[in-house]
């Protein structure tokens, strides 16, 4: 190897210009490229004149894998290894760092994280690369074609040189406007299963830090004291008792009298004097309704004509059809609230700088939120708030409210502040349980239609439940023709062939505040379908992988192709057909946010002593599988997520007030609930689809069909362990 | 009131309150913050540290029951053996997702190795049952106990 005669010269150049390559892209799209670090130019990538690159994440980190994924992007075009470039989040700018697919707005949701930022941080690297490349001809006076970066090393022939020697010489380059992107035959990183994740060291030895770690110079400790039913207004307060708590320091009812907030000097305290707080609520306007009210009417929305004909079926036809069919299978389901329960409580702190800028330090999810709600809160213009996004302990859509709900209420707790110090917000498990945002509650009535010899001629669903979209500022843009697609997804767009198909759907009154919850509408409308295909499958006397396939067997249907694949994957990599002496098999399968994925639940035991899981296969179609363990571990996290709360979770209500606490009635999955996960992976040639949530939708009715095939138990009403099954 | 703290291997002297959790004392005012607040009720494991060697959650644990013992967090587990094998087998695994409950998760993990080498599978999930991970890393934390066996016992 022939090191460069000019390096120590360029070098020092480079260090004394303080150059960096910056490469980012302009509002509109196109690459755009500078050579120091500046506030007003947002990159993707940051090459420092020592070569250090680092990839600016726009996406937050809650454990679905951006920080290692998008990072591999920049690091697999460029030509370097895994640790040779760094992250960092992005700060807040809907113009750049935007999701693709959510127009002006940064945000993370939706299992969108890779499939938005493919193209995008690729082409950033490539650019990058294409630039290194450019100054290195330029400086040896050789052909760019004939050079190349392999892990941080620039080579043309015998000569090579780190790429710190041409950052400062390629931040004068412009972009260039189509950088060659790598074929897939070139990849290095993506696809690589020796990858490994770029967070898990911190992970396991408490360096890393999250929204909760922060401790700010002088911070106060905020809890707010919220009425005990949704909808009370704080009047007033007497805090004589929380007087008494050592590092108590005062309350304040927050502007919108929806609580009142205490401050302390340290959490314990803010813990204690938040309990001898006395409130005077005022409770004329609360919810006071039970939960079997809110059940009521839903069931009185399935039995009434629908609001909304989804997909404009000739509904009597259907219905007549069904009426003569030779054997009709009919079901209701009944699915209850749930809590998404990230494991770090919802927090985030918030600062006033001496030039009167606000900062926000949060697990943000999607900052763009805040940063339009702190515009109006503290009138202040965008470029003066500040959002530090911190590693966030799991979200499961709690930490994206369109409303921006916590970060607000910690605005509100500092602008009554005189804001000399910070304020940090901490919500406890029980405000996250009992004060929180729902997976809504929701019924599905189907009724199926088969004729003599097994084939459906008429599938009647009615759907009905609380829209998560209504009445969010992201109503203009999801809800068409008044229909919440949230609530119909998975059936409406299902890959299935299915003739004679009514769908309908009805909104219910909110009880509570509710919110997308890991896979959305997918949590309910999978477990329908997919509980309903075995119900009809097994009254034709058909094998449940055969019954699916027959409707997934149009060879021209991309769509149904690759569902059809994951099934029979899952099939026979579980043994389908072939369960062990005392055991049953369930399966299910699903498309949701893009990806394929089918899961083979293997039980035994029975419902009155106790159902054991004793083996989930899963097999997924994501497209390329950038990080195939990061795509692995989704999958068995979203099979245990969704697992977990159908075995034995729900939310109630009585009067209006949320009968549960706090884990021990909010029972999470435990180690010993499912014995194995098994995850395997369809190759793909397909650009990357989504992973964070499309384990979890078949999960459920997997475990359902399997309980049905072991006890001839059919569970239509959640949680499970309230409807006649328990676990061991 | 002030009282003694040994923890880490260093003495500490702290201005708490009887009553007080250790968790907070050791988030608060010892700004050591690996160690988690998930519950507050002992019912997710997150706040786990060492108490002479035992797993034990300080978020029930009172800062007056502890003045004469060692108490080993997250950031300092990793200089025994035990704990260390734990996180190289943590990072060799990928355990990990959000991380949150990782720190509890591990102190336990050292815990139980500490007591029994060779785990079995319902030795682990009888051992690490109050443990919650919300993220469900729970089969690779199964497989990072075993990893860990191993390399301790190589």
């Amino acid at each position: 190897m022939t090191i460069n005669t000019s390096r120590r010269g360029f070098l020092k150049g480079a260090a004394a210009a303080g150059a960096v390559l910056l490469v980012g892209a302009r509002p509109d799209g196109a690459l755009a490229v500078a050579s120091s670090e500046t506030t007003q130019f947002n990159p993707f990538v940051k090459i420092d004149a020592d070569g250090t690159v680092t990839a600016i994440v726009k996406h937050f980190e809650k454990g679905q894998g951006p920080a290692t994924g998008l990072p591999t992007l920049i690091a697999e075009e460029i030509g370097l290894r895994m640790d040779q470039i760094e992250y960092e989040f992005a700060p807040s700018n809907p113009q750049v760092y935007n999701n693709l697919l959510f127009g002006p707005f940064q945000g993370t949701g939706g299992s969108t994280a890779m499939a938005n930022s493919w193209m995008q941080y690729r082409q950033a690297g490539a650019a990058a690369r294409e630039m290194l490349i450019a100054a290195a001809a330029q400086n040896w006076g050789v052909d760019a074609a004939g050079i190349t970066i392999e892990e941080g090393i620039v080579k043309a022939g015998n000569q090579s040189a780190p790429i710190a020697d041409f950052v400062a010489a390629a931040s004068q380059l412009d972009a260039p406007a189509e950088p060659r992107l790598k074929d897939p035959s070139e990849f290095r990183l993506i696809g690589n299963e020796s990858v490994r994740r770029k967070d898990s060291a911190i992970k396991g030895n408490g360096q890393a830090m999250y929204a909760m770690d922060v401790h700010l110079a002088n911070q106060m400790v905020t809890m707010i004291k919220r009425p005990e039913s949704k909808g009370g207004i704080a009047n007033g307060f007497d805090d004589s008792a929380s007087k008494e708590i050592k590092g108590y320091i005062s309350a304040a009812v927050l502007p919108n009298q929806a609580g009142v907030a205490v401050y302390a000097e340290n959490t314990w305290a803010a813990i204690q004097a938040r309990d001898a707080l006395e409130v005077d609520w005022d409770m004329s306007g609360a919810e006071t309704r039970h939960s079997d009210q809110i059940k009521a009417e839903i069931m009185a929305a399935l039995d009434a004509e629908p609001a909304y004909n989804v997909n404009k079926a000739e509904v009597a036809a259907v219905a007549a059809a069904i009426d003569e069919a030779d054997k009709v299978i009919e079901k209701t389901f009944y699915f209850p609230l749930l809590a998404h329960a990230p494991m770090e409580p919802l927090n985030c702190t918030i600062e006033q700088t001496a030039e009167g800028d606000i900062v926000l330090h949060d697990g943000a999810q999607m900052p763009t939120g805040p940063h339009m709600a702190y515009q109006q809160i503290f009138q202040l213009p965008p470029e003066k708030i500040h959002i530090k996004t911190m590693l966030a302990g799991g979200s499961f859509g709690r930490r994206a409210t369109p409303d921006a709900d916590y970060q607000v209420e910690a605005a509100l707790a500092f602008v009554v502040t005189d804001r000399s110090r910070p304020v940090k917000l901490v919500w406890t498990r029980e405000d996250d349980i009992r004060s929180g945002y729902y997976r809504p509650a929701f019924g599905h009535k189907v009724r199926v239609g088969l004729d003599a010899d097994g084939n459906i001629v008429g599938w009647q669903h009615q759907v009905a439940g609380q829209s998560v979209i209504k009445g969010t500022p992201f109503e203009s843009v999801l809800v068409h023709d008044g229909i919440d697609h949230s609530s119909i997804e998975g059936i409406a767009d299902s890959p299935y062939a299915i003739p004679g198909m009514a769908l309908g759907l009805t909104d219910t009154p909110k009880a509570t505040t509710v919110l997308w919850w890991r896979s959305v509408g997918h949590t309910h409308t999978a477990y329908t379908m997919e509980t309903m295909m075995d119900l009809v499958a097994e009254a034709a006397g058909r094998d449940p992988v055969e019954f699916r396939l027959a409707h997934l067997s149009d060879s021209s249907n991309a769509d149904q192709i690759r569902k059809a694949a994951v099934l029979k994957l899952a099939a026979e990599k579980a043994g389908w057909g072939n369960a062990p002496a005392g055991r049953a098999q369930g399966i299910a399968v699903h498309k949701s946010f893009g990806s394929y994925a089918a899961e083979v639940v293997e039980v035994s035991g029975d419902p009155e002593d106790g159902i054991k899981i004793e083996k989930v296969t899963c097999a997924i179609d994501c497209g390329i599988a950038v990080n195939p363990d990061v795509v692995r571990a989704q999958m068995e996290g979203g099979v245990g997520y969704g697992i977990g709360h159908v075995m034995r979770d729900q939310i109630t209500l009585t009067d209006g007030t949320v009968d549960q606490f706090n884990f021990p009635d909010y029972e999470p999955l435990r180690i010993g609930d499912i014995a194995a996960i098994d995850v395997h992976i369809v190759p793909s040639a397909e650009a990357p689809t989504g992973v964070g949530e499309p384990g979890t939708p078949p999960s459920a009715p997997a475990l359902a069909n399997a309980i049905n095939a072991l006890s001839g138990t059919h569970v239509a009403e959640l949680p499970m362990a309230e409807n006649g099954i328990s676990f061991v | 009131m002030a009282l003694t703290l040994k923890l880490n291997g260093e003495t500490h002297t702290v201005d708490a309150e009887p009553g007080t959790p250790l968790l907070w004392v050791i988030r608060d005012e010892l700004k050591l913050t690996g160690t988690k607040f998930g519950c507050g009720v002992a019912s997710c494991g997150a706040c786990t540290v060492h108490l002479n060697g035992e797993p034990v959650r300080s978020c029930q644990t009172y800062i007056e029951d502890v003045e004469d013992a060692e108490i080993t967090t997250i950031e300092a587990v990793g200089a025994d053996k035990i704990g260390s094998a734990v996180q190289q087998a943590w990072v060799e695994l990928d355990v990990v997702q959000c991380g949150y409950c990782q720190s509890g998760q591990v102190m336990s993990a050292v815990g139980l190795l500490s007591e029994n080498p060779k785990p079995s599978t319902e030795e682990i999930d009888d051992y690490m049952h109050g443990n919650a991970c919300r993220c469900a890393t729970y089969q690779r934390i199964r497989a990072g106990i075993q990893r860990a066996s191993e390399i301790l016992e190589a």
